[in-house]
């Protein structure tokens, strides 16, 4: 239900999860960063009662792969318009939009002629007849599609641009280069949520895309799903009210960033992207904010310090930028603390949300390393990997993650992860395993 | 007193080998236990106070605690042996000040110049590095809210508890004249320090976070170089400011009291009230209340405060009414303990908010509490905080005024087992009554005494009598002039522990008993 006495504005609440008590001569201070942002836009369709006058906030594009390859199976091409037409009709109305046929270059299908329509009635019509016209023939460049997308939303006097990417095949009318420069050209203007169709494409592309540009990556085995995928897009692109949010953390002299993670919803290493935002202070980009609630681990080393002695490790906050250039705005802070004791109950236990994320974090990584390693040939440095896998992902109750692992796998023992390689696997599940492997759960309640 | 003796354990006093590392007995961990001799101890110096600190003694080039270097040294070496940048940092000369003070290395980088560089305290940092624990490691039990405390001398006999009964002080037992050769630091170079002295009176509920300075009107005490933020940490070196807390001093004429973080507790969950009132009929009134906070409970900094001032308020209220001072006393716990139960039902603030583990435990605290009125001395207490009764005339025998709510001391009453078995007990000193809304039903325990000579009262937490844990001990602590210099004195027992180790938080108050009632106002 859409709640109308929310303003539309979210609010940030930022809380910490940490054992801040150090071991004489302990360094290494970890924490779970929760920040929880509520009171604006609902997710879903409960959105469009309530928020007809913000729909000008925002502008999408669809980018749908055209290359020939979509012809085969023919309903590949037939799934994708359905999809999209699926997606036009969840726009609000006031939405900005546009969809870019994408296939060794870019073509914008509708409206045309550069510029972005403004959702409504008729325009929505428009856009769907518009997409009869989307025939399957030549390459695929993704790079160019992203560019085409950059050029449309930039077009736009909106604070919230999101793409929408199908693809069904390799990058191949491209070097790598070029897309991972497009890449680098879009990131931070806008973000875009990244799908595979069937089994042709491949999975480090699209979920690169998706990490680059801050969106979701998923794998659309059967192109019959398309619909309600692009649906729910859509749904949680509209539920977004705050764009370019950015993860400020602040630590003191001395004190070095070990990594900086988002853990959940899916593990994302963000350490690599940081910019630097004053003296001792640097900015992670999150994307932007709809209803909802992402995890982040973030790890420093002190200075050594006597016990008893306090210090604050780094101060974490929100902070969106001033669109006027002024000062950003902070949304919510928390603070990291080290404490030094020689009470070794306090100074060992383990925070259980820190140790519940180190472990969904190994998770994503010996998937990651345990299929790699299968497609290397090398079976034992697969079984093992993915053994340490379906161990974890039992012990943490990532049920979703357990199941698409035993597709790849047999489980003899979950407990101690004793599993034995399928001998067949369908490319379909082992490219979904990939895809969702950094998808993570939340502690336990 | 076998308390710092090789010979014989600490704990249980059972003959040690000389190697043992730990008591074969009770297992307590011998290598807590510094080497050298707490007999004769070093001066005491109170916090802060600029004094010529004595020329370290020399120490063994392999020995383990850190050097002490002196202002003729060669410069040293950093870890890679190379010579140190020739800009130095600015604790320059070890002399006094800086000693005293505690040496703020400009942290340069990445490499901060060691533990030991921010004692952010303006405590007396004792000239050799206190970093051997005179006590061993406080065990917090994990099930009941327990204070475990440094070692017993196993001879706490029933000597002090016979006194227990409305009386005298039990009969003299000679001893020694414990006069007490301490460097005598001036109160007044006390006052100087970042702590608010005298004038201010402990915030009884404030959070310690917010009771640091604004930002902008102070240096980092670590590194001199960063402002502190109004959350009460340094914008450059990140570390934690002195607290209101961590040092609070009062005086009035009949009372002083002193609390100080220790130097291995990140905070100070103690806390004191102290005040002077009448009775109805004129004559003086002066009572002193000392709560320590139970650490394995939410919030106890804020549970020994509010103790602290309500019981306080209570017997201000109390007395001047009428009402007996033991009456007044019982009263007074029970208030104390209803304000403690009050902040259970309160939401967690601050940064204590993630400490998830630490949410179980309703805010607790133990309470003491002292008042000299019309001649008598009446104490009241639960759990493990003390009252100890110095005469002046230190021949007279000292005792122990309170019997502490804990495990061991239980056991011993209830003639389950002998004091050392019981003392050896893991369980020995966990506190068996508290105020919280977790404990199992509150029990104050109050005693009224008259005592037949002038002394004075020591009102302390575990704190300050784990260092001296027997009434001779305590006494032999106690400066002998202390009742003419309470503020002095309370600085003096809070320096012994710190010296000690400052294991723990260090609280105390001292109210003089004098025989003539008009004199015992108007000291």
């Amino acid at each position: 239900m859409a709640n109308f006495s929310k303003s539309n504005v979210p609010q940030f609440s930022v809380d910490v999860y940490q054992n801040e008590f150090l071991p004489e001569g302990g360094r290494e201070v970890s924490a779970i960063v929760t920040v929880t942002s509520t009171g604006g836009g609902t997710t879903g369709g409960a959105v469009l009662a309530g928020h007809d006058a913000d729909g000008a906030d925002a502008a999408v594009v669809i980018m749908v792969d055209c290359s020939g390859s979509m012809e085969y199976p023919p309903t590949k091409m037939r799934n994708a318009r359905e999809a999209t037409a699926a997606a036009i009709d969840t726009l609000r109305d006031g939405v900005s939009f546009a969809v870019v046929a994408g296939t060794h270059l870019a073509q914008q299908v509708y409206p045309g002629n550069g510029r972005l329509a403004v959702a409504g009635p008729d325009t929505r019509g428009q856009a769907k007849d518009a997409l009869r016209r989307l025939s399957a023939g030549g390459g695929t460049a993704i790079g160019t599609w992203l560019r085409l997308a950059d050029r449309l939303l930039g077009s736009a006097e909106v604070s919230i641009r999101h793409g929408i990417l199908l693809t069904d095949g390799r990058n191949e009318h491209e070097s790598p280069e070029d897309l991972r420069a497009a890449l680098d050209a879009c990131a931070g203007r806008f973000t875009c949520d990244a799908r595979g169709v069937g089994t042709d494409w491949e999975v480090k592309e699209v979920t690169g895309i998706a990490s680059a540009l801050l969106g979701t990556a998923d794998i659309v085995a059967d192109p019959s799903g398309l619909a309600a995928d692009f649906t729910t897009m859509m749904e949680n692109a509209m539920g977004k009210e705050v764009a370019d949010v950015a993860l400020r953390l602040w630590t003191p002299v001395g004190v070095e960033i070990a990594f900086v993670k988002q853990v959940a919803p899916t593990v994302e290493d963000l350490t690599g992207r940081r910019t630097e935002a004053g003296p001792r202070a640097g900015d992670y980009p999150t994307g932007s904010w709809g209803d909802e609630s992402r995890d982040y681990h973030v790890c420093v080393r002190v200075p050594q310090a006597g016990i008893g002695q306090e210090m604050l490790a780094a101060r974490v906050s929100l902070i969106v930028p001033d669109p006027a250039g002024g000062a950003p705005t902070t949304l919510g802070q928390g603070l990291v603390r080290a404490v030094w004791t020689d009470d070794m109950a306090m100074s060992t236990s383990i925070n259980p949300q820190v140790a519940h994320y180190t472990g969904q974090a190994e998770l994503a990584q010996v998937i990651q390393q345990g299929l790699d390693a299968r497609k290397a040939g090398d079976h034992d440095g697969a079984t093992a990997k993915l053994g340490r896998a379906v161990q974890l992902a039992a012990a943490s109750g990532n049920a979703d993650t357990a199941k698409l692992l035993s597709k790849v796998v047999d489980v003899v023992d979950a407990a101690t992860g004793t599993v034995r390689l399928k001998a067949k696997v369908a490319e379909a599940d082992e490219m979904t395993l990939e895809t969702r492997s950094t998808k993570t759960v939340r502690v336990k309640k | 007193m076998p308390q710092h003796d090789f010979s014989a354990c600490p704990g249980c006093a059972e003959p040690l080998e000389s190697g043992d590392r730990f008591c074969g007995a009770c297992g307590y961990d011998l290598s807590a236990v510094p080497a050298a001799a707490p007999e004769p101890d070093r001066p005491t110096v109170a916090i802060g106070t600029p004094v010529s600190w004595p020329e370290p003694p020399a120490r063994e080039p392999g020995s383990l605690s850190t050097s002490t270097q002196h202002p003729g040294d060669l410069p040293g070496t950093d870890s890679g042996g190379h010579d140190l940048p020739t800009t130095p940092p600015a604790h320059g000369a070890p002399g006094a000040q800086a000693q005293a003070r505690a040496s703020q290395p400009q942290v340069p980088a990445a490499q901060a110049q060691g533990p030991q560089a921010f004692q952010a305290q303006a405590q007396a940092s004792q000239p050799q590095v206190p970093e051997v624990p005179a006590a061993p490691p406080a065990r917090d039990l994990p099930t009941i809210p327990v204070r475990t405390d440094g070692p017993h001398a196993a001879a706490t006999s029933g000597d002090g508890l016979a006194a227990l009964a409305e009386g005298t002080v039990p009969a003299p037992v000679p001893t020694a004249d414990g006069d007490f050769a301490l460097a005598a630091p001036d109160p007044r170079a006390a006052a100087a320090q970042p702590a608010p002295p005298q004038s201010a009176p402990p915030q009884p509920v404030a959070d310690p976070r917010t009771t640091t300075p604004p930002a902008g009107t102070k240096l980092c005490v670590a590194c001199r170089a960063g402002h502190v933020d109004p959350d009460g940490y340094c914008e450059n070196c990140g570390h934690a400011q002195p607290r209101e807390r961590d040092h609070m001093e009062q005086e009035l004429s009949t009372v002083a009291a002193v609390s100080d973080r220790g130097l291995r507790h990140h905070r100070n969950e103690d806390a004191f009230a102290v005040s002077a009132t009448a009775l109805p009929d004129g004559s003086p009134a002066t009572l002193a209340i000392v709560c320590d906070g139970v650490s394995s409970a939410t919030r106890p900094d804020e549970a020994s405060a509010a103790a602290a001032q309500a019981a306080n308020q209570s017997l201000l209220d109390a007395l001047p009414r009428g009402t007996h001072p033991q009456q007044a006393m019982h009263e007074a716990i029970v208030a104390a303990a209803e304000a403690v139960n009050a902040l259970a039902e309160e939401p967690g603030q601050g940064a204590m908010e993630h400490d998830p583990h630490r949410h179980q435990n309703a805010p607790a605290c133990t309470i003491v509490g002292a008042v000299v009125a019309d001649g008598l001395l009446i104490v009241g207490w639960v759990g493990d905080s003390r009252v100890y009764w110095v005469p002046d005339d230190r021949t007279s025998p000292p005792a122990r005024l309170t019997q502490d709510d804990s495990w061991a001391a239980q056991m011993v009453a209830a003639g389950l087992m002998n004091e050392a078995e019981a003392y050896a007990d893991e369980r020995a000193h966990a506190i068996t009554g508290w105020l919280g809304a977790d404990a199992y039903e509150l029990e104050p325990h109050t005693s009224a005494f008259k005592p037949d000579r002038p002394g004075v009262v020591v009102v302390c937490t575990d704190g300050l009598w784990n260092y001296a844990e027997a009434a001779d001990d305590m006494a032999r602590v106690v400066p002998a002039d202390a009742t003419g210099r309470l503020l002095h004195g309370a600085q003096v027992l809070v320096g012994h522990a710190l010296d000690g180790g400052g294991h723990d938080n260090v609280t105390v108050a001292l109210l003089p008993f004098t025989l003539s009632p008009q004199g015992a106002g108007s000291a």
